[in-house]
């Protein structure tokens, strides 16, 4: 009886993921489904990935609507861009290494130079793909569509977020770069959020440091900031989950409060989050700013608590970086 | 609304593919730049198509039932220009601005700017793919629009090409026709010397095509395998066109050299001559 009540328990859960640690490609493939049965225009694309997109899922519910392009990711893209030119809503799904690199020609000239409506969703990204190793962590996506005119750019930090994402971007009607990852990541995003394209969760800006951080970091950040109070840092908090277009008003307000800002992304430190929001504060609100996320340097194998580790992706970085700023700061 | 007539007027055709060519070579000689070889090249089949194959409404060119023309070779621009004024998607007058900043006529056709463009394209390549997009989406939508998709025979160097020929195969999309403009040349000379693209027929029917082999100026050829192609069920069809770059111009015709280069305004006034004769 109890875990028939278990059972029942985490099917009503599953609905918007709210609270439950889950890997955002879980959620992506559940939210799509739901998606696909609320709105027939919805159509996905894979390449020979589905099992591990989690695209499998619509696949099966919905196989008329459900195209698998083979190892082929310039083509999935130009397939993609075809069927929004009819009105339908692809859905295009495979590793964020191959969809942003192998693709990236056919995304800046077929998808985003058109305007055409084609989500691209891509899972495996960053270094907690693992074992895998480096030919299949992506460090450069962010970077690479965000230098795109026109793209959209969202990095969900859990499972409830990654729901809100997938529903929003269908009522989008504009080209949308989504990442996610491989690995269950801890809940973050309390009950009641809502996901907007474009604006910026302030958990708490810091008149000492505000973390600004996306994906699977906001939860580091989170830590962090716990850590940071106890030791008399006054820290803060924002989900960054839309890169681009940047809430540059958050930016600018935790520019103006808090003496220093930190960045935090499972991304190379240069042209993602970290350079986005450089960028703007330096020409707008000048002010002290450290970059978390790996140095201009290829990921490699391991466990993804290892590589987190090893690459400085943890909450104990981020409080290190920030003790150490404040420092030197005071000195 | 222009519906397709029931059998081609072969000679109204012709004539057509004539002033299609008189307007390439007029934009091309204004503008200073772009590319005269492929546009001419490619001008009867073309032609065909939107005065004779495709069911077009310019004056509504979002309507859901019509026919598709993607042009993968997307520097081939100046003939599609050509063809939508002349079919009255847009006024004839903007011709004379290509290539002008401010402009809506790009180099490379920009769908954002232009009734009629059905996407952006000019880096060689992605088409097909888009082609087939299209395909399978009308056929979702259980629609008897048709998708046709213009290559150059130096542009099935991309891979991507092939990714596409082999996804179309796979899908079966019969409501998809495409068409290699073989004029034998690119831009660093003949493809045979460049890249060999031969055997072509061989390459698309081991993808699963329907192919057809055709002289690429011979109108009544042309409008013939598009017809047919309409038959060919559980396949795409492929019409590799036999073409001579710059076809209808002497001077220019088969000339490597000619791929990016405009004629200069003692030129057009030479080639319009020939043109106007060919009409009389």
């Amino acid at each position: 009886m109890g875990s028939r009540d278990q059972a029942t328990d985490i099917k009503s859960q599953s609905a918007d993921f709210c609270g439950q640690a889950v890997a955002t490609r879980d959620a992506y493939g559940s939210a799509l489904l739901e998606l696909g049965r609320r709105n027939e225009k919805v159509v996905v694309l894979d390449a020979d990935l589905s099992g591990s997109t989690k695209t499998a899922k619509f696949a099966k519910a919905f196989p008329d609507r459900f195209f698998n392009m083979g190892i082929s990711e310039q083509d999935l893209v130009g397939t993609a861009g075809g069927l929004s030119l009819t009105g339908k809503i692809p859905y295009a799904s495979t590793f964020a290494v191959f969809e942003t690199g192998r693709a990236w020609e056919q995304i800046r000239q077929t998808l985003s130079y058109s305007g055409l409506n084609v989500k691209l969703v891509a899972t495996h990204a960053g270094i907690t793909v693992g074992e895998d190793g480096a030919s299949h962590q992506a460090l450069e996506d962010i970077a690479l569509i965000r230098v795109i005119p026109n793209m959209t750019v969202i990095v969900p930090s859990d499972g409830f977020e990654t729901k809100q994402v997938i529903d929003a971007i269908a009522e989008y009607e504009h080209p949308v770069y989504v990442r996610l990852g491989r690995a269950k990541v801890p809940p973050v995003m309390p009950a009641g959020y809502r996901f907007i394209i474009g604006k910026a969760h302030t958990f708490s800006l810091g008149s000492d440091v505000t973390i600004i951080a996306t994906g699977i970091m906001v939860s580091k950040a989170l830590q962090a900031a716990e850590q940071l109070k106890k030791q008399g840092i006054d820290a803060g908090v924002v989900n960054m989950s839309t890169i681009k277009p940047l809430d540059t008003d958050t930016v600018l307000e935790a520019a103006k409060k808090s003496k220093l800002i930190v960045t935090a992304e499972e991304h190379s430190i240069i042209g993602g989050l970290g350079g986005a929001v450089s960028e703007f504060v330096a020409e707008n609100h000048p002010v002290h700013l450290r970059r978390i996320g790996t140095s201009d340097t290829f990921g490699c194998s391991g466990s993804p608590d290892e590589l987190l580790k090893l690459f400085g992706l943890t909450s104990e970085n981020i409080v290190k970086t920030v003790e150490g700023f404040f420092q030197d700061f005071r000195r | 609304m222009t519906a397709a007539p029931q059998s081609p007027d072969i000679m109204a055709l012709k004539d057509q593919a004539r002033i299609v060519r008189i307007e390439i070579l007029k934009m091309l000689t204004a503008s200073g730049s772009g590319h005269t070889g492929g546009s001419l090249s490619a001008a009867d089949i073309v032609t065909a198509l939107y005065f004779y194959k495709m069911r077009q409404r310019p004056g509504d060119p979002s309507w859901p039932d019509r026919d598709r023309f993607i042009l993968s070779k997307g520097h081939a621009a100046p003939l599609l220009y050509a063809v939508l004024a002349l079919s009255g998607y847009f006024d004839k007058s903007l011709l004379g601005s290509l290539r002008k900043v401010g402009c809506p006529l790009q180099g490379h056709p920009s769908s954002k700017l232009v009734n009629g463009v059905e996407v952006s394209t000019g880096s060689l390549g992605q088409g097909l793919s888009i082609s087939n997009g299209i395909a399978l989406g009308l056929r979702l939508d259980k629609k008897e629009a048709r998708v046709y998709c213009l290559l150059g025979d130096g542009e099935t160097q991309e891979g991507q090409v092939w990714e596409a020929a082999m996804s179309a195969g796979h899908y079966m999309l019969d409501n998809l026709c495409a068409i290699v403009d073989v004029n034998e040349l690119q831009i660093d000379g003949r493809c045979c010397d460049v890249m060999t693209v031969e055997p072509m027929a061989e390459k698309w029917r081991a993808f699963n095509w329907h192919v057809f082999e055709i002289n690429g100026h011979d109108m009544e050829e042309i409008a013939n395998a598009l017809d047919e192609a309409e038959k060919i069920k559980g396949k795409p069809s492929v019409i590799l066109a036999r073409t001579i770059k710059s076809k209808g111009v002497s001077f220019f015709e088969g000339k490597a050299e000619y791929h990016g280069v405009t004629p200069t305004e003692e030129e057009l006034q030479k080639a319009l001559l020939e043109l106007d004769s060919n009409g009389k």
